[in-house]
């Protein structure tokens, strides 16, 4: 957390309505997981009774496994990727910088789909393996993709890119300095980057990590086509099958409070340490040319994970989507495309805008209630959009219902579902899941801005407001832009909630993509599933260049001091 | 003053559209792809336009719920009768007396209170594997528990809803105690723990993963129709045994839909459950998902009718939905997963 410096940005007491607009925001952001929560107030104890005698331990372990299974995987596969491509140069490394990214556009219930119609024993692979060595069931061993550690697998290969877009960014941003120096003391490459290099990036890395596992908790679509017993999936099972909505809840705050205990544990961390941009002059980082073997063994571990991730799926796709585009693309599946697009666009403009003022009144003020008001509205991350929407409904419809009431009363007309029957509810939820996802990242970014800028340039005499626009803005672009692209792309993927809240007669990609692969027409779905990694390919390559560009934060504030003196 | 509020707000509703000319707005849990052709033909001869937004059944049913009286909703469809009953238990469906309805539908496919009604029929026999298995080796669902079918039975997730109706049913006409073994014996059998869908379980047959399959008679009419001549292939070498056929009848569960308690256009949305239950889309159902229809004299597909007829259980399904939640549990208590 940044430390808060009220000297540098005074902006009033509490009293004044910034202050009271930023907590009334956060608040209504709360309300759907406060709900969720306060769902303990109505003890359902004869069906927890039958919960823990049943399926609570399965929904328990497999829960924690998924999701630190996920977040090893991914650390791993994140943090060795970002590192190569970072301190090492060869063959093929330009294009892998960015192709490494591209499984972010692949939600992960189509992965877990295409690879399961892979490798499953009735698919290609193994009936191959049949036929060719005359074996039959029993006679050999193959590993059972759709199992817990299949679940492991699919959800890793689609979200390593959170880590490695946040490792890459801190060990580009570690100065030369740091490794020239480990070389003179006679360190080793490998005891630089345990003892130097990764300890200085942690903070980024196990934020990227936390937003996997947060990931891993609230995934529906996998586990459930797995045939793994989640908590997500336990959720369902009470409200839909056991028909206990409250129970369900009440699953769902269990779920919450993992993700609490997971984002304190982040938290605690770095709690002594304030990582702060070092603030010399940065300096491009002179990469080591591998040749020969070196090289190549570089180039196939940096291309496997997208191989794994992205090329084999889209593949499989492709080639079921060029079987089906005849019929599939019409004029209808355009307005489905375009649906897509603009909602996760305005979403994602939503959710940034939210973030940076939370970053901001966070920075700003050290009230602890605003804290605790952020933290909550950002836990919606790990709670499966089924359970937000409803979250989002429940509100939303009484405030209608008032409204309603007091014009039928004063008008005599009823103005019908003005909150909750429109695009209004969908872009709410949206705001509430991923809020955390563009929190992130702009917390990060505005965490490296140290205080004693904001302070320098307010002893030159710069206006708060020429400070946000001269050192913040710069400083800040990279961190804003990828966080809003990184809310588009969820947007796009997202499902559960879409399916509930939205308006008559308007669908998504991905609710076409539901409706055709939950009927098991896998075939018919891999059109719009292509499309939705087609639209959220291109946020996927404008982030790769935002990535790419040196930093040139520093030449423009080193000028600054000249400029305004 | 007044008049100029109203005026604005009077707008805003036909913006927010639950204002405009003859429509009807339906939520349906039944697919987009499975719904629309026949609501555009409907349009086509009454002039009604139709509003749709699908999702799952009980996601629905909740966002009827919150919305209460000013829900814009008039329809709702569902693809069993499970959610029905429970919608009917929420208060949120209406009792509707119509002749044609009463004529086309059997009793025991609609509500007793007439809130809901059946649309389409749905069974769920066994499937299995002729070249390893002999037909008549297998009569009744309760020979799935004898020991010789050891590592040899597939089925889905004891979450989804049709192997939810079916226990329920089972309830219903053999007693908790019963089903309870039943379902208890079943699961020793599996041959692999519950994965993937209906489809899923038809393709585990063909490889050789398992030899019977419990499954929807319209999945396998879909891959028996695929375009893909693999998925064909796989498809053809499962058979369908229609169990119980000398005692109460094969399982069987229903689409069905009802109208909502405060549905704006009630006339209209009659209008369109009526329409349902004619010839044509009973027929189009029949057709194009190999559903099986309601009424006699509707032509099945061809691959319905390879299939052959059978004897359908008779049980009521209001019970059924009724029995839900033990039916849920139940499972839960034998490690169905």
């Amino acid at each position: 957390m940044p430390v808060s410096d009220k000297r540098v940005f005074s902006l009033g007491n509490w009293t004044d309505p910034w202050g009271w607009g930023v907590s009334l925001t956060s608040s209504i952001l709360a309300i759907p997981v406060l709900l969720i929560l306060g769902s303990f107030l109505f003890p359902q104890i004869s069906l927890w009774q039958h919960l823990a005698d049943t399926v609570l331990s399965d929904y328990l372990s497999n829960s924690l496994i998924l999701a630190f299974g996920v977040g090893l995987g991914t650390l791993f596969i994140g943090t060795t990727l970002a590192w190569i491509i970072t301190r090492y140069d060869f063959f093929g490394r330009g294009k892998l910088q960015w192709l490494v990214l591209l499984p972010m556009a692949m939600p992960a219930y189509i992965i877990a789909y295409t690879y399961t119609g892979l490798l499953d024993f009735a698919g290609p692979l193994q009936t191959w393996l049949r036929a060719t060595f005359s074996w039959s069931y029993g006679d050999y061993w193959f590993p059972e993709i759709r199992s817990l550690g299949g679940a492991v697998a699919m959800l890793s290969l689609v979200l390593y890119p959170y880590v490695y877009m946040l490792a890459r960014t801190a060990f580009s941003e570690q100065s030369t300095t740091l490794s020239e120096v480990s070389r003179s003391l006679g360190v080793s490459p490998s005891k630089h980057f345990f003892k130097v290099a990764l300890p200085l990036a942690r903070p980024a890395i196990l934020t990227g990590t936390s937003l996997a596992m947060m990931e891993a908790f609230a995934d529906y679509g996998t586990v459930q086509y797995f045939g793994v017993s989640t908590f997500t999936t336990g959720i369902f099972r009470t409200w839909f099958g056991l028909g206990n909505g409250m129970a369900a809840a009440q699953l769902a705050a269990v779920l919450t409070s993992f993700v609490l205990l997971l984002l304190l544990l982040e938290k605690h961390s770095r709690r002594k340490i304030q990582y702060y941009h070092q603030g010399q002059k940065h300096q491009a980082t002179p990469r080591e040319k591998l040749y020969g073997s070196k090289a190549l063994l570089a180039l196939i571990l940096c291309a496997l994970p997208m191989i794994l991730g992205f090329i084999l799926p889209i593949g499989q796709l492709l080639y079921w989507a060029f079987k089906t585009a005849e019929e599939g693309i019409d004029k209808q599946f355009f307005a489905l495309v375009w649906n897509s697009f603009y909602l996760a666009a305005l979403a994602a403009i939503i959710a940034v805008s939210l973030a940076l003022l939370f970053a901001y009144a966070k920075r700003l003020r050290s009230g602890r209630i605003l804290q605790v008001q952020v933290q909550i509205a950002s836990l919606g991350y790990a709670i499966p959009g089924t359970v937000i929407a409803v979250g989002v409904m429940l509100p939303l419809s009484g405030l209608d219902m008032a409204l309603n009431g007091v014009s039928e009363r004063w008008f005599d007309v009823s103005i019908g579902l003005v909150f909750s029957g429109t695009l209004f509810a969908l872009l709410l939820a949206y705001s509430v899941r991923f809020l955390a996802v563009a929190l992130h990242n702009v917390d990060a970014g505005l965490s490296r801005i140290k205080p004693s800028m904001d302070q320098a340039a307010r002893s030159l005499g710069m206006t708060p407001i020429k400070v946000l626009k001269h050192v913040h803005v710069p400083l800040l672009r990279a961190s804003v832009i990828s966080a809003g692209l990184l809310v588009f792309v969820d947007v796009l993927k997202e499902l559960p909630a879409t399916l509930i809240l939205r308006p008559f007669n308007f669908n998504t990609l991905a609710v076409r993509t539901f409706e055709l692969a939950s009927d098991e027409r896998l075939a018919d779905a891999s059109l719009s599933a292509v499309a939705i990694v087609a639209v959220g390919l291109l946020p996927v390559i404008l982030l790769t260049r935002v990535l790419d560009l040196p930093p040139p934060e520093w030449s423009e504030s080193q000028g600054f001091g000249n400029r305004y003196q | 003053m007044k008049n100029f509020i109203k005026v604005i707000l009077v707008l805003s509703t036909v913006i927010s559209g639950s204002a405009a000319a003859e429509q009807v707005n339906v939520y349906s849990a039944r697919k987009e792809a499975l719904i629309n052709p026949l609501l555009n033909k409907f349009t086509q001869q009454t002039g009604i336009s139709v509003n749709l937004v699908t999702g799952k059944a009980d996601t629905l049913i909740t966002r009827l719920r919150s919305e209460g009286k000013y829900s814009p909703a008039d329809l709702l469809i569902s693809t069993d009768v499970g959610r029905l009953y429970r919608a009917k238990q929420q208060d949120l469906t209406q009792a509707v007396d119509s002749e044609v309805l009463n004529t086309n539908i059997a009793s025991n496919y609609m509500d007793p209170d007439k809130h809901w009604f059946a649309l389409t029929l749905r069974a769920r026999p066994l499937m299995y594997a002729p070249d390893r298995l002999n037909a008549t080796e297998l009569l009744r669902i309760e020979d799935l528990t004898d020991e010789k079918w050891r590592g040899r039975i597939c089925v889905r997730s004891s979450s989804n809803i049709y192997n939810q109706s079916m226990v329920a049913a089972l309830i219903e006409q053999i007693g908790e105690e019963a089903t309870e073994a039943w379902v208890a014996g079943l699961v020793k059998n599996f041959a692999r723990p519950p994965k993937g869908g209906d489809r899923d379980q038809i393709k585990a047959v063909a490889a050789g993963q398992c030899d019977i399959a419990i499954a929807n008679t319209y999945y396998l009419a879909g891959m028996l129709t695929d375009k893909d001549q693999s998925i064909r292939e796989v498809a053809e070498k499962v058979k369908v045994l229609w169990p119980n056929q000398d005692d109460r009848g094969t399982h069987v569960n229903i689409s069905g839909a009802a109208v909502s308690k405060y549905a704006p256009n009630k006339e209209a949305a009659i209008k369109l459950l009526e329409y349902m239950v004619q010839q044509e889309p009973q027929k189009w159902y029949a057709q194009t998902n190999h559903e099986y229809p309601l009424r006699d004299g509707v032509q099945w597909s061809k691959v319905l009718t390879s299939f052959g007829q059978f004897k359908a259980e008779q049980v009521a399904l209001g019970k059924v939905g009724e029995l839900n939640g033990l039916a849920v549990k139940l499972m839960d208590r034998a490690g169905w997963k």
